[in-house]
């Protein structure tokens, strides 16, 4: 589904990633960890576009398409959905019509017809289950006023509306209490399909009790230092990161 | 500058799609002014004596008072007012029996501006008072509403039908005097509105002047009153838009509400002037006076979305004369390009118990610059007067300024003034959270844009609150590439 190559980016003058490979196939959950500084969200957000980065090198290739060369909203469009570390705020627009918007964008691009507000509330009242939400949510202007729990919990919702055949969640554990990380966890778990595919960028190995991972790899410096099952999280837990950027500087 | 930031600058200033020239055969007199050609214009109205003395008076006084330069957060070079054309008339514009009987070029004119004149085809509930240059063209639904007593009819008709009903109020909420434009325009003025509705009527429809500038080198100089007897309820609508030329135009209008004891009324504007281009060379001088009088019990409104012209100076205000009288002031106010404003609102609050409310959304992009200058103002009687200020800016891109200029004058010791203001920038995180969901550039900044201004669009009537909408969208356009 995803094909990374030899990915490089800078921001500004700043190098960040130097030479990223990675390759995600439908149905797998990856999770990408390691330490502060290390390029994790730069690799989140250089998939989802975002300008602020420079790709200087490697390709992405996206169920074949050059990922590089779209625009984020045509990457949205295709099927990649970014779970924001911090989601910005919208006053006043309604989470009902910025939620809906976003989708018919995204049924118009696969020649699929747009909704009218009516059904789409039908659609948004299942998934709102998903994140144990009631519908007085929707009226609310995007993340406006939402305390960081809610959201992220948006975020997962958002998902859920938008069914992303790639979802990439960037510190989406950052903030939550375990409350909050149990719903998000859920709502993520219960999206999890044989065709679509996540990527999981954490600091922590906690969400990862919750999210479980086919595959655990961790990034130092802007390149992937170690790549494991599974069982790489509860190490880094027990071992911390140093053990492998030492590793990384050596190497 | 990062790319985006160009990106979003691109964005505003689309194409202006009201800048063609309608043309057709137009009666004007030579440019300049003087007292001959004052009483030209009052001849050409045929207006009872008493008004070309007012108008002479007018312009009398005017000549001893100096263009207001210096205190605006405005600049542009003194206007030459001996270079403009004070009268253009399209010619064999004569009292019409019916609507059909108005030019065809006229018609096809509001047509394209999306306003038809015919009435099987307007919208339902909207009456139109179609303004071409210095003369009413065309004016609808006349005949229904004078079955409920309602007067809506172009200004000078008015002078000629209603001679003592606009006698006693012309003049009385705005005086001649009042400022350097307003006394130009009570001595110029050639066209406008006149809305009378009697006392206890609710008129049963939206009533709307549309106001066009088409002859080059002209002014416009309109006259709009608004009488609300006891009891009565109106809500009024002005759009205005006019060619492309690269030279500036004056639009020096007058508006002056009367709204008695337990009135409403509720006045909104889309100005839509032509802007200039984006080297800031043409479009129009918006230079206007309105003020709204409020008896015991009366409500004034008034909503603007200000989007057009090169430099906008106005500041609708109301009189809260008499006791739990209330006022409104609901604004957005846009400048991309090189465009300049300088707007807001004066809230005199004179009755008891009197209370103000005022929001404002200024929107800057381009090197527009973007003002707000209100003044909350509570006299010694104005015994637990209240009023609520909020003013907010929003900045797209570096090049562009947002500026605040509150005046508050309390004099009692029961008053209560609230002011909030608050200035934000629509950043690249944003709109690319909106790309992130698939939204394009524009779209994303039309819904950060519409969502900033949701609260003085919620005050519109629903017919122009959609066209208000997309109106920002056209303005925006290209503000961000």
């Amino acid at each position: 589904m995803l094909e990374i190559k030899n990915l490089q980016a800078k921001a500004g003058e700043k190098q960040i990633l130097n030479g990223i490979s990675l390759t995600v196939n439908a149905g797998e959950v990856h999770a990408i960890m390691g330490p502060n500084g290390s390029g994790k969200s730069t690799l989140a957000q250089v998939l989802a576009g975002h300008p602020a980065y420079e790709v200087t090198g490697g390709e992405v290739r996206f169920e074949g398409q050059d990922l590089l060369d779209m625009e984020p909203e045509e990457r949205a469009q295709a099927g990649v959905f970014l779970a924001f570390q911090y989601p910005v705020e919208i006053a006043g627009v309604s989470n009902a019509y910025f939620l809906r918007a976003a989708y018919n964008e995204i049924q118009k691009a696969r020649g699929k017809e747009e909704m009218d507000p009516i059904d789409f509330l039908d659609l948004v009242e299942e998934k709102l289950k998903l994140v144990e939400w009631g519908p007085e949510i929707m009226s609310r202007a995007v993340n406006h006023g939402f305390s960081g729990g809610e959201k992220k919990r948006n975020e997962i919702l958002q998902m859920a509306v938008l069914e992303p055949k790639l979802a990439i969640l960037d510190e989406t554990d950052s903030g939550l209490d375990i409350d909050a990380l149990r719903i998000v966890a859920n709502g993520v778990n219960k999206l999890r399909r044989p065709d679509n595919a996540t990527i999981v960028v954490t600091h922590y190995q906690r969400l990862l009790n919750y999210i479980v991972p086919d595959h655990v790899h961790v990034l130092a410096g802007g390149r992937i230092v170690k790549s494991g099952g599974k069982e790489l999280a509860l190490e880094l837990e027990a071992k911390g990161y140093e053990w492998l950027t030492e590793e990384a500087v050596t190497a | 500058m990062s790319t985006s930031e160009t990106t979003v600058e691109s964005l505003v200033g689309g194409e202006y799609k009201y800048g063609f020239v309608t043309d057709i055969d137009t009666e004007v007199i030579p440019k300049g002014l003087s007292e001959d050609v004052v009483r030209l214009i009052s001849a050409k109205k045929g207006e009872p004596a008493w008004m070309t003395e007012w108008r002479l008076d007018a312009y009398r006084r005017w000549l001893k008072m100096e263009e207001p330069h210096h205190w605006g957060n405005l600049s542009y070079p003194p206007v030459d007012y001996q270079d403009i054309i004070y009268y253009a008339a399209p010619k064999n514009v004569k009292p019409l029996a019916s609507l059909d009987e108005v030019d065809p070029e006229l018609i096809k004119t509001y047509e394209k501006l999306g306003i038809p004149l015919r009435e099987q085809k307007l919208l339902a509930g909207v009456a139109v008072d179609a303004i071409f240059d210095s003369v009413s063209v065309a004016t609808t639904f006349k005949e229904s509403l004078a079955k409920e007593g309602i007067i809506f009819c172009p200004i000078s008709e008015a002078l000629r039908e209603h001679p003592e009903l606009v006698r006693q109020y012309l003049g009385s909420v705005v005086p001649v005097n009042d400022n350097f434009f307003a006394a130009l325009n009570s001595a110029v003025f050639s066209d406008g509105s006149f809305v009378y509705i009697p006392k206890g009527v609710r008129c049963p429809m939206e009533l709307s002047t549309y106001f066009r500038i088409n002859t080059a080198n002209s002014g416009q100089f309109e006259r709009t009153l608004i009488v609300a007897d006891e009891g009565a309820y109106v809500s009024y609508l002005e759009g205005c838009t006019a060619p492309k030329r690269d030279t500036n135009q004056l639009h020096a209008a007058v508006v002056e509400l009367v709204a008695l004891k337990g009135a409403t009324i509720k006045y909104s504007t889309v100005q839509n002037w032509y802007a200039g281009d984006a080297e800031g060379k043409g479009g129009i001088y918006n230079f206007v006076t309105k003020r709204g009088k409020a008896s015991e019990d009366a409500k004034i409104s008034w909503t603007q979305v200000e989007t057009g012209s090169a430099i906008t100076w106005k500041y609708p205000s109301v009189i809260l004369q008499g006791d739990r009288s209330v006022g409104e002031f609901y604004s957005v106010a846009v400048v991309n390009g090189r465009q300049q404003a300088d707007t807001g609102t004066k809230m005199i609050h004179v009755g008891k118990d009197t209370r103000s409310t005022i929001v404002s959304k200024g929107i800057s992009a381009g090197q527009g610059n973007n003002s707000y200058r209100g003044l909350v103002k509570v006299l010694p009687r104005a015994t637990n007067a209240r009023n609520y200020t909020q003013c907010d800016s929003m900045l797209i891109g570096s090049r562009c300024g947002a500026h605040t200029f509150p005046y508050i004058e309390n004099q009692t010791s029961t008053g209560r003034i609230e002011h909030e203001a608050s200035t934000s920038k629509i950043g690249e995180d944003q709109i690319f959270y909106l790309k992130q969901r698939g939204l394009n550039t524009e779209n994303a900044i039309s819904m950060i844009v519409n969502g900033f201004c949701k609260e003085v669009f919620k005050e519109l009537p629903m017919e122009f609150a959609v066209e208000a909408q997309k109106l920002l969208g056209v303005s925006l356009e290209g503000s961000v590439g």
